[in-house]
């Protein structure tokens, strides 16, 4: 079953072309991993999926629902994770989460504090003001709050971005069991390691273009590489 | 380059922004408006009041009072019968003159009597704000310089019979002002003096509400994308239009809460300077009725709530806190201009062009609204109140246009700079 539609979409900023006619699906519980280099076109891409961009041209769908006709439809099914969030920094970590779940469950919503708490695993900390967190924890929050909303599709622009090692390992093994519980995943990286090791598909995304699209291993095998970083490599040269 | 030097050239371009030099300008052009307005009224004063006069009594003081007016002003209507007067009156007001004084029958023999010589003076007053009654003062010192020619000619006569407070004093007054088709039984000064709460404490406590407010929503907006919550809250399933309420609502609520509390302060603070202690409004018929504060209120909360619109709107072009506050300037603004204007003018006073100036700035209406509904100028304030609203609404409707755009997030300007930095990179 296919839970994003993405054809042929352009998306310009004035003269200038940012996304060239793109197009991809993703399956439910699939991870789809965007490649690319910083101004590929990557965070745009997202950004249109999770309605915050008009499209110049094309047409994108989640589960059946237009995302510039229907957007408040796609805005129930969607929980988007900007590279460079913050959260409100008057507000303790709980405190934001509750903010955040009240849109999604009237009824449900401490469950689902609890759950963001338990992805964010901030110890005694989520009771602190989020102006007091490091960068890691803000990000940790961050997961916490895109992830506890149980999405139909999880959108993570750079998800381990400011992350050390250990919790961007931390955070990698949450983004896999959400989507083993049926959530679809659609993540943009930069970082081509991490997603060789977490995405079930690829595109490689150059210059607003989608230059090679495939599973990991495919495209190793296809390139004779021995990682995706040398895969992207050989199709951009 | 010294190290010096160098940080004050950095330090000097970060602070000589518009937003630091523009508000000085205006500031400055305000002020000097404000001194030239000054001026006029100065002239004004030099020039002679334009009076009428009705004459009953025509014996040796009587005739002191005519020769000074006479010297002193210029007569447009002179008469010896008091049935005169309301024909004496209208040519007063045709001819844009001040006042109709009248010498009452007895006032020569009431003074050598030992009795205060009457004096009615029927006052032509045009506007309640500060310059308006400013030009009366005139005609008060004739009143003074009357007193005092009396008063010299009862000493120098050696008049016995006369008791000495009469002699420093030697006349009464009544006065009446016709302002606004309406008859008050006061000078136009202590009509002025009782109206300051209208005159200068409405209009600053909602200048200060607009601007604080105002600031509240665009710092909002700001901080929005300084701390890049904007997005995340864009990709929440809520309505475009409840993020835009929500954000003016909230600042509403501030805003009112800071109106009660500045009202409270300025009044207080007012009525340390209030001349006309021991008058009630409501004797003179110049009170507000239970309607007319609803009637207020409503206008206040409307422009509360277009001031607010106009600020989210603003709001939207920030792109950080620091031109926040550059954008803050122009609501500033249009606070001030109907603040200083509804201070020292009436509207109905105005020049055609000024009328619709302040008409116009949608922050001038619930400034102007207690002073029309104790004249019963309900027009203007219904009238004015619709405006705020149409202008409430369509501003709210292109922030929830904005919102619903890129234009938010990208802004086509400095995206086009972001994306040609960034090809020129990637070749």
């Amino acid at each position: 079953m296919t839970t994003v539609e993405v054809k042929n979409l352009v998306k310009n900023y004035g003269e200038t072309k940012a996304v060239k006619g793109i197009s991809f699906t993703i399956d439910k519980g699939e991870i789809f991993g965007l490649i690319g280099p910083n101004g590929a076109g990557k965070t745009t891409a997202l950004r249109v999926i999770s309605t915050l961009l008009q499209i110049n041209s094309g047409e994108v769908r989640i589960m059946e629902y237009d995302v510039e006709k229907k957007s408040e439809e796609v805005r129930k099914l969607i929980s988007y994770l900007p590279e460079d969030a913050g959260a409100y920094k008057t507000l303790t970590g709980r405190g934001y989460l509750t903010f955040i779940a009240n849109f999604f469950a009237e009824k449900n919503t401490r469950k689902m504090v609890e759950k963001g708490i338990e992805i964010a695993d901030l110890g005694e900390r989520i009771d602190d003001k989020v102006d007091t967190y490091s960068k890691g924890m803000k990000r940790r929050l961050l997961v916490g709050r895109a992830l506890m909303t149980d999405p139909k599709l999880a959108i993570l622009d750079e998800p381990t971005s400011g992350l050390d090692v250990i919790n961007a390992q931390e955070v990698r093994k949450i983004i896999k069991a959400i989507a083993e519980k049926g959530t679809t995943v659609l993540l943009s990286s930069h970082n081509m390691l991490e997603v060789e090791y977490m995405c079930d598909r690829i595109a490689l995304i150059a210059e607003g273009i989608i230059v090679e699209k495939g599973k990991p291993k495919a495209l190793m095998e296809k390139y004779n590489a021995n990682n995706i970083e040398e895969v992207f490599t050989k199709v951009v040269s | 380059m010294n190290a010096l030097v160098n940080i004050i050239k950095k330090e000097l371009k970060e602070l000589l922004t518009p937003a630091t030099i523009l508000p000085i300008i205006v500031i400055a052009i305000i002020f000097g408006s404000i001194g030239s307005s000054m001026e006029g009224i100065q002239e004004g004063l030099d020039e002679k009041p334009v009076l009428g006069v009705i004459n009953e009594d025509n014996r040796s003081l009587s005739k002191i009072v005519t020769s000074i007016l006479e010297n002193e002003s210029e007569i447009i209507f002179i008469s010896s019968d008091i049935a005169d007067k309301q024909y004496g009156l209208e040519q007063v007001k045709q001819q844009d003159g001040m006042a109709l004084i009248v010498i009452n029958k007895n006032f020569s023999t009431d003074i050598l009597s030992d009795t205060r010589g009457g004096l009615e003076v029927y006052w032509i007053m045009k506007g309640a704000g500060l310059f308006d009654t400013i030009s009366s003062g005139v005609v008060e010192q004739l009143i003074t310089s009357i007193n005092r020619e009396i008063s010299k000619n009862l000493i120098e006569t050696n008049n016995k019979t006369v008791n000495a407070s009469i002699a420093l004093w030697p006349t009464s007054r009544i006065d009446t002002t016709y302002f606004k088709d309406r008859e008050i039984k006061l000078s136009p000064g202590a009509i002025s003096s009782m109206l300051s709460s209208q005159s200068m404490l409405i209009p600053i406590v909602i200048m200060m509400i607009i601007i604080m407010a105002g600031n509240m929503v665009i710092s909002s907006m700001a901080m929005e994308k300084e701390n890049k919550t904007l997005e995340t809250l864009l990709t929440l399933p809520v309505k475009r239009t409840h993020i835009v309420t929500g954000k003016i609502v909230a600042s509403a609520i501030i805003g009112l809460l800071f109106a009660v509390v500045y009202m409270f302060g300025m009044s207080r603070y007012l009525q340390g300077f209030q001349m006309s202690e021991g008058l009630n409004l409501a004797d003179f018929d110049l009170a507000l009725n239970s309607s007319d504060f609803l009637l207020i209120g409503i206008s206040l909360f409307i422009t509360l709530i277009a001031a607010l619109a106009l600020c989210m709107l603003l709001g939207t072009m920030a792109k950080n806190y620091k031109s926040a506050q550059t954008l803050t300037f122009p609501v500033t603004m249009l606070a001030m201009i109907p603040m200083f204007v509804t201070m020292f003018a009436d509207f109905d006073t105005l020049p055609l062009t000024l009328k619709g100036l302040l008409f116009a700035i949608p922050f001038s209406h619930p400034m102007m609204a207690s002073r029309a509904l104790i004249f019963n100028d309900y027009v203007l304030v219904i009238g004015g109140t619709i405006y705020v609203l149409i202008f409430a609404i369509v501003t709210i409707s292109i922030v929830v246009w904005v919102f619903k755009t890129d234009r938010l997030l990208t802004g086509s300007t400095r995206a086009k700079k972001l994306f040609s930095f960034k090809k020129r990179r990637y070749k």
